[in-house]
């Protein structure tokens, strides 16, 4: 098909997903939600964390994300990504964790801007799927 | 000459260690092929991720501003070495291989009047620096209770080496590992990663034009880190591959060679054998016609 494009997400020790006829791919990037398109410029962008859909013709899926780096070249969209969890498989009761130490680490006086932003973002998302 | 009980003692006991050797090198085959797999579908990663670096630093034009991850601390006075051995021994020349290389590159160092500082991660290769260089060990880590590699194992690497340079306590790190090409080549690799090296001779790969959201010096000194325990994960993986295989095979030359021992040994349990009962008869014989 002529609007579709090529998904794969990359973790260290394996390729988690890979998916060559996806019509549209939303991520977290790292300054906003970014809908990438067939043919959309070269770039390059790092992700926060939240949840990363993939809308082929039929169906779609997702996936929650903590972090990564996403690369778009020549209509193949690579995400590298160490902690990535399909929405479908992720445990209820790992995400309530989840949410509790993360709002400890938010308490910690050391954290900088970044850091409790990186956070504050992690737990809303976190909430939204539990 | 040992008697025949001994020799029978000697055959059995070579037997015993022929089948531990034995056993060891099916089980190092079987975690051969894991681990094989793994050092392979963990290459994607490690590529791409060193493709994109290679881009965003072809795209930094203010060399002096880059972070220091990438341009290095200005200086080349002190080397951390980070050394990669395995938890076990029983596996060829593995180790040695890599402490020989680290050993050779120390020396290198030393001689130019610089300092070194050495890391070792796994076991094996802190019992054999401590006896030259205990003084310069920082750290030793061990990954005894992790069954395969993992990522999170080199994180914890990473984030070490990375504190220290903060720190500014080394100028430049180099990883020793094995790079596994096959089960009996295993090639000793030194690897240097800060300050990075981005001259890989790909003058001809075209530089694309990429967007950078946010900007390039901000991606890249988000990367950098992660580059870091990515480069790290791959040398663990690559040596866990290596160790495996190293080990195969030197656990397939000992039952080879235990083998060989016990036909030798059986070999002279039968002369032994029979020269007794010759002796045994000609005594008997003589004794009858002495009569």
């Amino acid at each position: 098909m002529s609007d579709e494009f090529k998904v794969e997400i990359v973790n260290p020790d394996k390729s988690f997903y890979s998916n060559e006829s996806v019509r549209e791919a939303v991520v977290p990037a790292f300054e906003g939600e970014m809908g990438i398109l067939k043919d959309h410029i070269s770039i390059i962008s790092f992700l926060k964390p939240g949840i990363i859909t993939i809308l082929n013709n039929s169906s779609e899926e997702k996936f929650y994300v903590e972090d990564g780096i996403l690369e778009f070249k020549d209509n193949v969209l690579s995400i590298l990504t160490s902690s990535i969890y399909n929405i479908k498989n992720i445990q209820k009761d790992k995400i309530a964790t989840d949410i509790t130490e993360a709002e400890k680490a938010l308490k910690n006086p050391d954290l900088n801007d970044e850091g409790r932003y990186l956070i504050s973002q992690k737990i809303d998302v976190l909430k939204t799927i539990n | 000459m040992a008697s025949l009980d001994d020799l029978k003692k000697r055959i059995s006991s070579v037997k015993s260690t022929q089948k531990i050797t034995k056993a060891m090198k099916m089980v190092a085959a079987a975690k051969l092929r894991r681990a094989q797999e793994g050092a392979e579908k963990g290459r994607p990663y490690s590529d791409r991720m060193n493709n994109i670096i290679l881009n965003l630093s072809k795209n930094i034009n203010d060399k002096e501003n880059a972070p220091k991850l990438l341009s290095g601390s200005g200086k080349d006075e002190v080397h951390l070495c980070v050394v990669m051995t395995s938890d076990r021994g029983l596996c060829g020349g593995f180790n040695s291989n890599i402490i020989k290389k680290a050993k050779s590159y120390f020396q290198k160092v030393n001689d130019q009047g610089k300092k070194i500082k050495i890391i070792t991660v796994g076991s094996k290769g802190y019992d054999q620096l401590k006896r030259l260089y205990e003084n310069d060990i920082l750290e030793k880590i061990s990954f005894k209770e992790s069954k395969n590699a993992n990522y999170f194992d080199a994180e914890k690497v990473g984030k070490i080496i990375i504190e220290k340079f903060e720190k500014k306590e080394f100028d430049v790190c180099v990883i020793f590992y094995n790079q596994f090409k096959n089960v009996i080549t295993q090639i000793p690799q030194e690897q240097q990663i800060i300050p990075l090296k981005t001259s890989e001779g790909e003058k001809n790969s075209t530089i694309d034009n990429y967007e950078f959201e946010p900007e390039e010096d901000e991606i890249l000194s988000n990367l950098l880190p992660k580059n870091i325990s990515t480069q790290i994960f791959k040398a663990m993986l690559e040596n866990s591959a290596s160790e495996q295989g190293s080990r195969m095979s030197a656990m397939d030359n000992a039952t080879r060679n235990a083998g060989e021992m016990v036909d030798k040994l059986t070999i002279e349990y039968n002369r032994s054998r029979q020269a007794a009962i010759t002796k045994e008869l000609i005594e008997i014989i003589s004794g009858a016609e002495s009569l």
